[in-house]
């Protein structure tokens, strides 16, 4: 959240007397789906950082009578509430421990491509036309190309880790922080207060960072939580496919994938993974609706007043 | 409109050859697909005599030489797996993944379009939030899950459809229906937000006061203005769709391009990708001049 905590201190509105984080607190609280999302947000966090030291030997211990147990039955203890998977280790266990994963190859190919992609962005947007036109159409081919496809050969040529999916879906998703920050630069240079800075002979460097970096964040930041959704969906599809990361590794879409061949007898195995999946996106959307109202700062009364505000 | 036509067919062409390049050569890292095709107690000679077959004794460059003046005569090389033609074999199975993606951009263009007027009509009613909450989560839902789900639903447990293959109408219905969902939810999304600024506009206000009824206020005036931003993401959805559905292809064992890459990348059948990949750019080039020509009757202010 330290993104969304820095946007909310631009110099855009003048009552900014309380702190700006109770205020983004507050907007939150009154708006309650965008809480709950960010509730279940921060539990999956939680999930992906100490679920591997708490739950790991659950996780792994395989315990053969209790092959695909079925689930709601208290018998074999609270571990095992979502039922067992074929080798008998809980699934519910399973599922926590998997966030890591599932999270690391998200966030890191988000944070990599909002990096480079907004740099790229700024660049073609402040720079000489020349320099612009040369990133726009390098955005174009990886544009071009089927994503999914690139990524399962490239995912076949070289062993798939987490640090190869991550450059893989990153590269792929370059060009959106790259056209929208473009576009954000392109309209914001115009403005006044750019032209005083430049007036007032401040370095190049210092007006992308300090002047038109702080005005773009927010729309970046909004995207990438749309984007971590997407890259998910995408991590979980190529682990699926079984070109994602390996067994004994563990992701939500691998372990749906395991499910699929029990499908008949034991639907929970890939039901609740799937289920993880898409409450994590559901979730995530909803908090990007949220955040494009709360970092705007002609829309966030709506949320303040707490009237109808989730559409 | 020409010049419009040369300019997306150079920068087309441009990356569709710097795809091509990465493609042959990353496909053929993968290695040699000798050890794939012939069984495992073939003699060096038989090994010897595949790899002459098919080219692959000879250096990586030549190899790349070959195959574009091979392109050159339209000849897309052959499919190991098949022994047949890559083409005929690429064009065979898009036509499969065409019908598909026809079927699937017309149900999903007709529900949201209708879906998301009536719901912008109504801004914050429950019909609005019931649609809008619809299709957030049908925007968040991983397709591979829905096809399992939908499998145990409809196939095991009701028995009513098929779970794959083709050969009647039944087998289409689980495919377009998985497929169906995400594009809905963002294309409803995409109708709502334009359709709410259109009926803001002053021409709706002056059809409401000559006393002009609400379906055509949304269906005649406002829908046609709205329609615009509507159509990119719907070219942007076609075109995931004309890629092949890879996952669903694959659930539902639908014979179509997205499988059929899957299927030769696995089984190293280097001339098939490529021709796939061919195949499918053409085809999302071709649908790309046709939405820019939809922009033109649409919005007669549109030059080019």
């Amino acid at each position: 959240m330290t993104e969304t905590v820095e946007s909310s201190q631009t110099p855009v509105l003048a009552e900014d007397e309380k702190n700006p984080v109770a205020r983004l607190l507050g907007m939150l609280w009154r708006d309650k789906f965008a809480l709950c999302a960010a509730l279940f947000i921060l539990l999956m966090v939680l999930c992906a950082v100490f679920g591997p030291l708490l739950l790991g030997d659950a996780a792994s211990h395989q315990n053969l009578r209790g092959r695909n147990a079925p689930p709601f039955s208290w018998s074999n203890g609270w571990l095992f509430i979502l039922g067992a998977d074929a080798l008998g280790r809980p699934l519910l266990a399973r599922i926590v421990v998997a966030a890591q994963n599932t999270m690391m190859v998200a966030s890191g190919a988000v944070a990599c491509s909002m990096i480079i992609g907004t740099a790229l962005g700024m660049i073609a947007g402040y720079a000489s036309r020349r320099v612009g036109e040369a990133i726009m159409r390098l955005a174009d081919v990886i544009m071009s190309f089927p994503s999914l496809l690139l990524a399962v050969i490239v995912l076949y040529v070289f062993a798939p880790s987490v640090g190869n999916l991550i450059v893989v879906l990153a590269i792929t998703r370059i060009p959106v922080y790259l056209r929208t920050s473009r576009a954000e630069v392109l309209e914001v240079r115009e403005r006044m207060f750019v032209q005083a800075a430049q007036v007032m002979g401040a370095s190049t460097g210092r007006i992308v960072f300090c002047h038109i970096l702080p005005v773009i964040m927010p729309t970046i930041v909004t995207i990438a939580t749309l984007d971590f959704a997407f890259v998910m969906l995408a991590e979980s599809s190529l682990s699926f496919l079984g070109i994602g990361i390996q067994s004994p590794e563990i992701t939500w879409g691998l372990m749906v994938s395991q499910g699929r061949s029990y499908l008949v007898h034991a639907w929970w195995l890939s039901f609740w993974p799937g289920l993880a999946i898409i409450l994590t996106t559901l979730s995530l959307n909803l908090l990007s609706n949220w955040l494009r109202i709360a970092l705007d700062p002609v829309q966030r009364w709506r949320l303040e007043i707490g009237g109808k505000s989730n559409d | 409109m020409s010049r419009l036509f040369r300019q997306r067919a150079v920068t087309s062409l441009f990356s569709l050859l710097g795809l091509i390049v990465l493609v042959f050569f990353l496909s053929r890292l993968t290695g040699d697909p000798t050890s794939l095709f012939l069984p495992i107690d073939a003699t060096d000679a038989m090994r010897e005599n595949f790899r002459e077959l098919h080219g692959l004794n000879d250096p990586l460059l030549l190899q790349f030489w070959h195959y574009i003046v091979d392109l050159t005569h339209l000849d897309f090389g052959e499919s190991i797996r098949k022994a047949r033609p890559a083409i005929d074999v690429v064009i065979e199975a898009f036509g499969w993944t065409f019908q598909l993606a026809i079927m699937t951009m017309a149900l999903v263009a007709f529900c949201a379009i209708v879906l998301g007027s009536i719901a912008a009509f109504r801004v914050g009613g429950k019909f609005d939030r019931l649609v809008s909450l619809v299709s957030l989560i049908g925007a968040s839902a991983p397709d591979f899950w829905i096809a399992i789900v939908a499998i145990v639903i409809f196939s095991i447990n009701i028995g009513w459809l098929p779970t794959s293959g083709t050969g009647s109408i039944a087998h289409w219905i689980l495919p377009i229906a998985v497929l169906f969902i995400r594009p809905f939810g963002l294309i409803l999304q995409v109708v709502r937000g334009s359709m709410i600024s259109a009926l803001g506009s002053a021409y709706v206000k002056t059809a409401k006061a000559k006393g002009v009824k609400n379906t055509p206020i949304i269906f005649v005036h406002t829908l046609r203005n709205a329609m615009l931003p509507v159509i990119t993401v719907m070219g942007d959805q076609a075109a995931a769709l004309l890629n092949g559905a890879v996952v669903v292809e694959t659930i539902f064992g639908f014979p179509g391009v997205g499988k059929l890459m899957i299927d030769s990348i696995l089984q190293r059948d280097f001339n098939v990708i490529l021709a796939a990949i061919m195949v499918t750019a053409l085809a999302i080039f071709i649908m790309n001049l046709l939405i820019d020509v939809a922009y033109l009757f649409l919005d007669p202010r549109i030059r080019y």
